[in-house]
């Protein structure tokens, strides 16, 4: 478990009391999210990258493609694997180590977001169907932990996906390093998948949450949206959402679509 | 409408037969059979929190796990938890807490563990259900119980309650959806497929009605266990 700054815990208790007012301490709107920079293809050794500001959380995405064997499942298809790293690096708050029930479950949840939108063609990271396919690996490292970090890794993740070259293979199907066919991955664009993280703090329903407004969350509600689908859906921490809440919210992140499908389309070089 | 492949209706649960008190040394517990599930939920506690510094000074700390056993798939799992069975674990635990009246139980560990012994879709689902119940066989005091189920949709129709076959089904969306009843409070919540909003607010809607009978179910179990005169909310 991660311990908490008991500095933050007394800062999250006057959060907490603003909120109720409907005010946040940054002067942000409710449903407002914080200033998003992405600087993507920046690494020399991944396949791709990306670097994810959202205002003070940043995350790096980085991937890498293996060889490897299909599942069982679905031999003709490639796979993708997303992990993320929470380590001391990013926040005093975090402990250098195995990793830790957080990362688990907010990489999980960026995986989903991704995974069932249909945008990458799996097909087409097939080598040998049946036998030999590639898989993509995203690393996704946290460089500043302060909230929200199921979005930023979401949209680190997917914008290192949308930049990334498939590599070049020799005749006995091991990856030749440095060099690059001239493929991007395989990807139907009309799918571009966003993750808009909601918060319960009082009886308030916010968006972008920073980390001291986490502390004073008491439910959490990640979304994984398709122009007007839902992909997937993941509510957690202790706290209840009524039937109507729960309406509210699909209706603000279908609403929110638009404006992240754009920066994320754009990110495209 | 098409008849589903076990002749159920599309808003009627697979078969239910519960145990509670199975597990003698345990504060609580509970055999719950769903269908081709079966799942066993124990609760340990409330006792003392090591390590210490994992104690919280407001509340209980609810240490939920889903297990499954290895045997309960068709081909043997490994043992060793995997992320899926710690996200799930996590956030069964999340669902557990809004019942119990953890502020009761500051720096205190409730332990409540799930192996599920033999699994066909739904099994986070029975899993907490069977918790709840093992729960309050503890005697903890509660809020409430959380009764969860599955909603989703096959082949076109609306469907509570899928079986692996129905999850296999090409447009196949499932939604667990956890209940805090009798408040109808939603607490867990988790779905991925493909599916338009509206679809998926119906999905919701029936599946708050499914949570109705897994309540009947956990509350008669309950009150053939302890009876209790008059109307119960344990």
């Amino acid at each position: 478990m991660s311990s908490i700054n008991s500095v933050d815990l007394v800062n999250s208790k006057e959060i907490l009391e603003s909120i109720k007012l409907g005010k946040r301490k940054d002067g942000r709107d409710l449903l407002e999210y914080r200033n998003l920079e992405i600087k993507t293809g920046f690494l020399p050794s991944a396949d791709g990258s990306s670097w994810v500001k959202l205002g003070n959380t940043e995350i790096i995405a980085g991937i890498k493609f293996v060889v490897g064997t299909p599942y069982p499942d679905s031999p003709d298809k490639g796979s993708m694997s997303l992990n993320l790293e929470l380590s001391g690096l990013s926040s005093p708050n975090f402990i250098t180590g195995p990793p830790q029930i957080d990362a688990v479950e907010f990489g999980r949840v960026a995986d989903r977001a991704i995974r069932h939108a249909n945008i990458i063609n799996f097909e087409d990271l097939a080598i040998v169907p049946g036998e030999k396919v590639f898989i993509a690996f995203i690393d996704c490292i946290a460089v500043n932990a302060d909230g929200n970090l199921i979005d930023a890794t979401q949209l680190a993740a997917i914008t290192a996906l949308m930049n990334a070259k498939i590599p070049k293979l020799d005749e006995n199907y091991n990856i030749i390093l440095k060099e690059y066919t001239d493929k991007d991955i395989s990807m139907n664009l009309k799918n571009i998948p966003v993750s808009i993280t909601f918060d319960k703090v009082a009886d308030k329903i916010i968006l972008d949450s920073n980390q001291v407004e986490e502390l004073a969350s008491s439910a959490r509600f990640s979304l994984g949206i398709v122009g007007d689908t839902v992909t997937s859906c993941h509510k957690t921490k202790g706290g209840v959402f009524s039937e109507e809440e729960i309406n509210f919210m699909i209706d603000t992140a279908v609403g929110k679509y638009a404006e992240f499908s754009k920066i994320i389309l754009d990110s495209r070089k | 409408m098409t008849k589903r492949l076990d002749g159920r209706k599309n808003d009627e649960l697979r078969p239910m037969k519960v145990e509670l008190g199975v597990v003698k040394s345990a504060d609580g517990s509970c055999y719950l059979e769903w269908g081709n599930n079966t799942v066993i939920a124990t609760v340990h506690g409330p006792r003392p929190i090591f390590p210490k510094h994992l104690a919280n000074s407001e509340k209980a700390v609810v240490d939920y796990r889903y297990r499954m056993a290895p045997f309960s798939v068709g081909e043997r799992k490994s043992p060793v938890p995997a992320k899926r069975d710690k996200e799930i674990s996590l956030v069964s635990g999340f669902s557990l807490e809004s019942a119990i009246q953890v502020e009761k139980f500051p720096n205190t560990v409730i332990d409540i563990d799930t192996v599920i012994l033999s699994s066909n879709a739904g099994t986070r689902a029975a899993a907490i259900t069977a918790a709840s119940l093992a729960c309050a066989d503890a005697g903890l005091p509660m809020n409430g119980i959380v009764s969860a189920v599955a909603s989703g949709r096959a082949n076109g129709e609306f469907i509570l309650d899928l079986t692996k076959e129905e999850e296999d089904a090409e447009d196949a969306v499932d939604t667990a959806i956890g209940v805090l009843m009798p408040q109808k409070e939603i607490v867990l919540l988790q779905m991925d497929g493909f599916v338009k909003k509206e679809d998926w607010k119906k999905m919701i809607s029936i599946g708050l009605k499914g949570a109705e009978k897994v309540y009947d179910f956990q509350k008669n179990a309950l009150l053939k266990k302890y009876p209790v005169d008059g109307d119960i909310n344990e």
